[in-house]
C-alpha cells in the first residue's frame, strides 16, 4: 500500500516536467515583457518562460559575449542587431519562413539592420520626436526648430534628451545631411547649430515625464511613449514629428547563436508574430509593434493615440536608424563632447 | 649580545610582513590590479562597437590633451575637455571651501558640547549617511526646482514673483555636493577640536587676545590638521563625482565622471576613458601630495 502511495507520488513528480514540454529564456529590458502574454505562451505550449532584465543594449551584449549566459532570445535594438550578428552572436533562424511571418508589416521587412528578416522579429517601434507644452507655445510643433531655433516661449524650458545618435541624426537631417554622414561641411553647420542652440536649453536629461506634466519643462526631444505617458497626466502635451525627419527605432527579438532550446524559442518568435499577442506587448509597454492587424487588439487609448499612430503625411520624414561606421560615430563623439563642455 | 638584535629585528620584520599581508592582498587584486588593465587598456586602440583592439597606440593620451579639428585637420589643445577638467577642479575646491564654511562651525559647536551630549549631536551629523545617495541628490533637486518647495515657498511668502532657476545650474552641484559631503568634512575637524585643550583658549583670552584673535591664532593652527584631512576627503570624491552632476547639473555641464562614463559608452572609447581616468587619478595625486606636505610641515614646527 505503502509503496504504491510512493509509486504514485514518484509518477506524478516525474510526469509534471513531461507536461510541460520544457523551458525557454528571455533575456529583455526590465518592464518590457508583457505578462500575461506570457501567461497565455506558457499555457498554450506547455512551456515554462524565465525572463531576465537588461537595461542597456552594452550590457545586454557584453553578457552575451562573455557566453555561459543560459538564454534564449534577446531583444536589441536594430542600431545593436548588425553588431550582434557581426560577433556571430544571432542564429539565422529564418522566421521569414514561419507560419505568422505573413503578418508582420511590409514596411518592417526588409529594414536594413536585417535584410528580408532572417534574424529577427519586430518587438516594439518607436520614434524620436518633440514633445511640446500647447498652452505655452502653439506654433507648429512638426519641425525640430522645437529645439535647434526655439520660439521665445520655449527659450530655457526645453530638455534635450542625452541620446547622442537621436539628438545628431535629428540635427543632420534639420541641417540637409543624411544619416550617418561624414561630410564635413553639414557637420560643421551641425556643430555650430547645436551649440548655439544649447544655450536656450535648461537641461540634457533622461526621465521627465512628470516633469513636463507639472510644467517644469515647455518642450525637448522625448520618444513618443514617454510623452504619451506625460499627455495622460496633462493634456496640454502634444508629440511633434520634425518634417526634415526624425529617428526611428525598433527593438527586435533574436534566437542566440548558442540557445539551448531553439524549438521553443522559435515556437516564441512565431508568437509574438501574432496580431493578439503583438497587441498584448504594445498595451504593456505603450510602443507600437511591427505586426499587420493588431489595431484592433490595442487599448483604446493607444488606438487612437497621435502618439503611437504616425500621421500619414509625416510618414516618410521617419528613417529607421542605423549603425554608424566608426569614422561617423568618432566626429559624433567629439561634436557631442564639445556640445557638453 | 651583538647576535640578539638582529634576530629581534627579523622577527619583528617578519610579524610586520605577515600583519601586512591582508592589506597588501587587497591593494595587489582589488587596486593594482584594475589600474594596471586600465593603463594598458589606455595605451590600445579603440575597437569599432566598444572594447579594444590589441594594437599599441598612444592616440588615447592624446586625445586627453590634444584634438585634431576635424574639419580643418588642425592640431589644437582639446578645449572640451580642458574646460571640463577645470570645471571639475573648480568646482571641488568650492565644494571643499563651502564644507568648511558650513563644517566648521558645527564642528566647534559639537567638541564645545559636554562629553555625554556629543555622541548624539555626532550621530546627528552622520544619520543621512543612513540613506541612499541618490535619494538624497533627488530631494535636493524636489527641494530647489522651480515647482519645488523653496520657490513654492518664496512665491507664496512673496518676496519673489518669477521662480529662481536653481535646478541645473552650477549653484545646483555645489549646493548638491557640499550637502552630500558635508559629514567629511565635519568628522576630522571635531576629531582635532576635541583633543584641543580649552585652557589654551582661556590663557588667550587673559592675555587679551580678542575673540576673532583667539580663533586665528589659537584654535585655527590646532586644529588645521583636521581641515586639510577633510578638506581632502571632500575635494577628492566630488572631483569624481557622476550622480550629483547628472541629477543636479541637468547634464548640460559635464564633469570628469560623466566625460569618462561618456568614452565607455555611447562614445566607444574606452582607451580614451582609461587615459582619462588616470588623468583624474594624477590630479587626485597632487592633492594627497599636498596634503602629506602640510601635514609633514605641521610636525615639524612642533617638533
Amino acid at each position: 500500500m505503502k509503496l504504491k502511495v510512493t509509486l504514485a507520488a514518484l509518477a506524478a513528480a516525474t510526469a509534471a516536467p513531461a507536461f510541460a514540454e520544457g523551458e525557454l529564456n528571455i533575456y529583455n529590458w526590465g518592464n518590457y515583457t508583457s505578462p500575461e502574454m506570457i501567461e497565455k505562451f506558457e499555457k498554450e505550449y506547455g512551456i515554462d518562460v524565465t525572463i531576465t532584465d537588461y537595461d542597456s543594449n552594452d550590457t545586454a551584449l557584453a553578457k552575451i559575449k562573455a557566453g555561459g549566459h543560459g538564454f534564449d532570445i534577446v531583444v536589441p535594438s536594430g542600431t545593436y542587431v548588425p553588431i550582434f550578428i557581426s560577433e556571430g552572436l544571432l542564429m539565422e533562424s529564418k522566421p521569414n519562413e514561419m507560419e505568422n511571418f505573413k503578418n508582420m508589416d511590409p514596411v518592417w521587412v526588409d529594414v536594413e539592420f536585417d535584410p528580408g528578416r532572417n534574424y529577427t522579429v519586430p518587438w516594439q517601434w518607436g520614434t524620436v520626436g518633440m514633445t511640446v507644452n500647447t498652452s505655452v507655445y502653439d506654433g507648429d510643433i512638426n519641425t525640430a526648430a522645437i529645439i535647434l531655433d526655439p520660439p521665445d516661449e520655449l527659450k530655457g524650458k526645453i530638455n534635450v534628451v542625452p541620446e547622442m545618435m537621436d539628438v545628431m541624426s535629428t540635427t543632420i537631417y534639420y541641417m540637409g545631411g543624411d544619416q550617418c554622414t561624414t561630410d564635413k561641411e553639414v557637420l560643421k553647420k551641425v556643430r555650430d547649430k547645436l551649440v548655439e542652440a544649447k544655450q536656450h536649453w535648461l537641461s540634457m536629461d533622461y526621465g521627465n515625464i512628470e516633469k513636463y506634466a507639472k510644467g517644469d519643462l515647455s518642450a525637448g526631444v522625448n520618444w513618443n511613449g514617454a510623452s504619451l505617458r506625460a499627455r495622460l497626466e496633462n493634456e496640454d502635451i502634444a508629440f511633434g514629428y520634425p518634417v526634415t525627419g526624425y529617428p526611428v527605432w525598433m527593438d527586435n527579438a533574436a534566437i542566440l547563436a548558442d540557445a539551448q532550446n531553439v524549438e521553443n524559442a522559435k515556437q516564441f518568435l512565431n508568437f509574438i508574430m501574432d496580431p493578439e499577442n503583438a497587441a498584448m506587448l504594445s498595451n504593456f509597454a505603450r510602443y507600437a509593434n511591427g505586426i499587420k492587424g493588431s489595431e484592433q487588439y490595442l487599448d483604446p487609448v493607444m488606438a487612437s493615440a497621435p502618439e503611437v499612430v504616425v500621421p500619414d503625411e509625416l510618414k516618410a520624414a521617419g528613417k529607421v536608424s542605423k549603425t554608424c561606421p566608426p569614422e561617423a560615430q568618432k566626429i559624433y563623439t567629439a561634436i557631442w563632447t564639445e556640445l557638453q563642455k | 649580545m651583538t647576535d640578539v638584535a638582529p634576530v629581534t629585528a627579523r622577527r619583528q620584520a617578519r610579524a610586520r610582513w605577515l600583519l601586512l599581508v591582508p592589506a597588501l592582498t587587497v591593494l595587489v587584486f582589488a587596486a593594482s590590479g584594475p589600474l594596471l588593465i586600465v593603463l594598458i587598456y589606455s595605451f590600445l586602440t579603440p575597437g569599432d562597437y566598444g572594447g579594444v583592439l590589441w594594437e599599441p597606440s598612444a592616440q588615447g593620451w592624446f586625445s586627453v590633451v590634444f584634438e585634431r579639428d576635424f574639419f580643418t585637420d588642425e592640431l589644437s589643445l582639446a578645449d572640451a575637455h580642458l574646460s571640463i577638467f577645470w570645471r571639475s577642479v573648480k568646482l571641488s575646491l568650492m565644494t571643499a571651501a563651502l564644507a568648511f564654511i558650513f563644517g566648521f562651525p558645527t564642528a566647534y559647536f559639537i567638541a564645545t558640547r559636554p562629553k555625554e551630549k556629543r555622541d548624539l549631536w555626532m550621530l546627528l551629523i552622520i544619520i543621512p549617511f543612513w540613506t541612499n545617495l541618490l535619494i538624497r541628490t533627488f530631494a535636493i533637486a524636489e527641494l530647489i526646482r522651480n515647482e519645488g518647495t523653496v520657490n513654492t515657498l518664496l512665491i507664496t511668502m512673496g518676496v519673489i514673483d518669477e521662480p529662481i532657476q536653481m535646478l541645473f545650474t552650477e549653484f545646483a552641484i555645489l549646493l548638491g555636493m557640499a550637502y552630500v559631503y558635508l559629514p567629511l568634512m565635519v568628522l576630522p575637524i571635531y576629531a582635532s577640536l576635541e583633543r584641543l585643550d580649552f585652557s589654551l583658549v582661556e590663557a588667550g583670552y587673559d592675555l587679551y587676545a580678542t575673540r576673532w584673535r583667539v580663533l586665528r591664532k589659537v584654535i585655527f593652527p590646532l586644529a588645521k590638521p583636521g581641515v586639510i584631512a577633510g578638506s581632502i576627503l571632500v575635494f577628492v570624491p566630488s572631483l569624481g563625482a557622476y550622480v550629483t552632476p547628472r541629477v543636479l547639473g541637468g547634464g548640460k555641464q559635464l564633469m570628469l565622471g560623466n566625460l569618462i562614463e561618456l568614452q565607455f559608452g555611447q562614445g566607444r572609447n574606452w582607451p580614451l576613458g582609461a587615459a582619462l581616468s588616470l588623468t583624474l587619478l594624477a590630479i587626485v595625486m597632487v592633492a594627497l601630495l599636498f596634503y602629506v606636505r602640510a601635514a609633514g610641515g605641521e610636525e615639524g614646527r612642533h617638533g
